[in-house]
């Protein structure tokens, strides 16, 4: 009894029309799914035109040279939140990529085995941690600390060189560009470690004996094979790191001191496109200010959209240079 | 002394033009004649994965410039043994050796040995092919860079050879620049072994080579191996019993961790000696 009810259920044509139904509407729904991407990427740019379109009207191209942002005049300029932006995140990448590399690499290649789980648990946590709890650690604890006991360092060092100096002169204040910058590269590192980890995980370990084999050490390995056969993934996590470090708003606004004004020195207080987003939207009054902080949430789209163009093209070369496949 | 052997090598060519003996064959019997000196001495070799004792007591003198088979069932400790010459199973934890490998006067089981260097000396090839994620040119230099500073034509030269040597050469030479990746499966095992001989190894170590071949790639790395044997110790893993019989000169039949017997391949598989290696190669068991 049970065996016959089993072979109706699996035979083929015991109701066609049905089999045919459910082939259309999961071809229907997956396909929908994926329409759906474009749907909502077309959605969000075209709102955010639509509502920077007074701004854009208004200030023009100058919008983006202009470092003033007066809302009682309401002259607005983004050169200080996208300088803020690109300078932070850039920071950010310099400190925690290679970080990054230098954790996983020793999870992969070089970690005793009795370690690696409490390494990797502790990455995994410290990406869980909010942003919100990063900023209030970077006000009350970092920054003063910074403040007291590196920054003075930094000034009286780096300050004093030529070239670099201006980018490091200045008080001490604790907040600042930079102090966000380093904020934001811890965030961004236990993203791209874990990454980082994975991919160096799925390469065949005979294609790393093999290069073992002939003789390589353990850095001509991972430059040679390593980094090679997982390139794709590693651009990829970089990008995931800099998407987060470029998005990222509160833990940022805590400490970047939200001034908008441009300064040469980084320890001096800056801004970023999603921090002035978070402080000023609630008391944006009247149309150009709301349109013209709209119109920075559309350059920080823009931004991102960079990146990830530059990216691909990055990957592009990389995969020429490795040998054309047929 | 050398004249007669000279003669009998003449003899026997001239027997494979009348195409009495084949090739390979003949090809073994004149490298019968050659002096034997020992290139790897084994002595009481044991080896552990952590707490699990995989190689007892293991002793065998591999000889120069011939083809040293190594068979038994799976499981038996094959691949182990090759690759404790060298000492690539240092890669992971809780694997250790004990005993004395001498090669060269000197034993590469030592903690002084540099394992660059001896990885240099002893090159591996593995089960399934492993081309590294570049040029078919690059796999060939990736390894030669480590060692010596080649000019540009100097280099070009040496992958030449080492393609050559491997008779990929003809196949592969208009796609240098090709991804090695990008290469059928018997052409990639056949870059994996040019790679190995490009740094010019005294040994090479194979570890069956041609499991993931089809048949006619199989005979050109079989065909190869004979071509390397003048100038190279080579040691073969290999399941394969027929393989075993036609390309090697001797044969180590090994039988749950231990050595069971290592003589002459012919000698192995007409007139065993232990009972287990008949039943081997009679496949009673295994």
């Amino acid at each position: 009894m049970d065996r016959e009810k089993d072979k109706g259920s699996f035979s083929r044509g015991s109701n066609p029309f049905f089999d045919v139904f459910l082939e259309t509407f999961f071809s229907f729904a997956t396909r929908t799914s994926a329409l759906f991407v474009f749907l909502t990427i077309f959605a969000i740019i075209a709102s955010l035109f639509w509502g920077s379109w007074p701004a854009i009207k208004r200030f023009g191209l100058s919008f983006l040279f202009s470092s003033e942002w007066n809302p009682v005049t309401e002259k607005f300029g983004a050169l200080v939140a996208i300088y803020g932006t690109l300078v932070t995140s850039i920071i950010a990448m310099l400190i925690g990529v290679p970080v990054s590399f230098g954790i996983a690499i020793f999870i992969t290649e070089l970690c005793p085995p009795w370690l690696k789980r409490p390494v990797a648990t502790a990455i995994e946590l410290l990406a869980a941690i909010p942003s919100i709890i990063y900023g209030m650690w970077g006000l009350f604890v970092f920054a003063p600390f910074f403040a007291d006991n590196i920054e003075p360092w930094i000034s009286d060092t780096l300050g004093q060189m030529p070239l670099v100096g201006p980018l490091f002169s200045g008080p001490p204040l604790g907040i600042g560009v930079l102090t966000a910058g380093i904020i934001l590269s811890i965030m961004v590192i236990p993203f791209m470690a874990a990454v980082f980890r994975d991919l160096f995980e799925v390469v065949p370990p005979v294609l790393k004996e093999s290069a073992y084999g002939i003789g390589a050490t353990t850095w001509e390995v991972l430059k040679s094979i390593v980094f090679p056969y997982t390139k794709i993934g590693l651009v990829g996590g970089m990008m995931l790191g800099l998407g987060r470090a470029l998005g990222e708003t509160m833990a940022v606004t805590f400490v970047i001191g939200n001034a908008d004004r441009l300064e040469k020195s980084l320890l001096m207080p800056g801004n970023t496109i999603s921090s002035s987003l978070a402080n000023q939207f609630t008391e944006a009054v009247g149309e150009i200010y709301t349109s013209a902080l709209i119109e920075l949430g559309l350059i920080l789209f823009f931004i991102t959209f960079v990146v990830l163009a530059l990216s691909k093209f990055l990957l592009f070369r990389l995969t020429q240079k490795e040998g054309v496949r047929t | 002394m050398a004249k007669e052997r000279a003669d009998l090598v003449k003899e026997m060519e001239n027997t494979m033009e009348n195409g009495l003996m084949n090739q390979q064959e003949v090809r073994r019997e004149a490298r019968g004649l050659r002096e034997l000196s020992i290139k790897l001495k084994v002595k009481n070799l044991d080896f552990y994965y952590g707490s699990f004792h995989a190689l007892h007591s293991i002793s065998l003198d591999i000889p120069e410039n011939q083809v040293t088979a190594i068979i038994g069932p799976s499981g038996c400790g094959k691949s182990t043994l090759i690759r404790v010459f060298n000492r690539i199973y240092e890669l992971y934890p809780r694997q250790y050796a004990t005993g004395e490998i001498i090669l060269d006067g000197r034993n590469i089981l030592s903690p002084k040995e540099d394992l660059n260097l001896l990885r240099a000396q002893v090159g591996m090839v593995f089960q399934k092919p492993t081309p590294f994620p570049m040029s078919v040119y690059d796999n060939i230099a990736f390894g030669v860079k480590l060692y010596e500073r080649l000019s540009r034509a100097q280099m070009d030269e040496r992958v030449e050879w080492a393609l050559r040597k491997a008779a990929l050469w003809d196949e592969v030479k208009d796609k240098l620049k090709q991804s090695g990746t990008a290469l059928s499966g018997g052409q990639q095992q056949r870059l994996c072994i040019a790679r190995a001989i490009a740094v010019k190894p005294e040994v090479l170590l194979l570890d069956e080579p041609c499991s993931a071949l089809d048949p006619i790639s199989t005979a050109k790395v079989e065909q190869l191996i004979e071509e390397l044997v003048d100038d190279y110790t080579i040691i073969i893993v290999t399941h394969n019993m027929q393989q075993a019989a036609r390309v090697s000169d001797f044969t180590a039949f090994m039988y749950l961790g231990k050595l069971i017997e290592f003589d002459n391949t012919s000698k192995i598989f007409t007139n065993p000696r232990k009972k287990e290696t008949e039943d081997y190669i009679t496949g009673r068991f295994g």
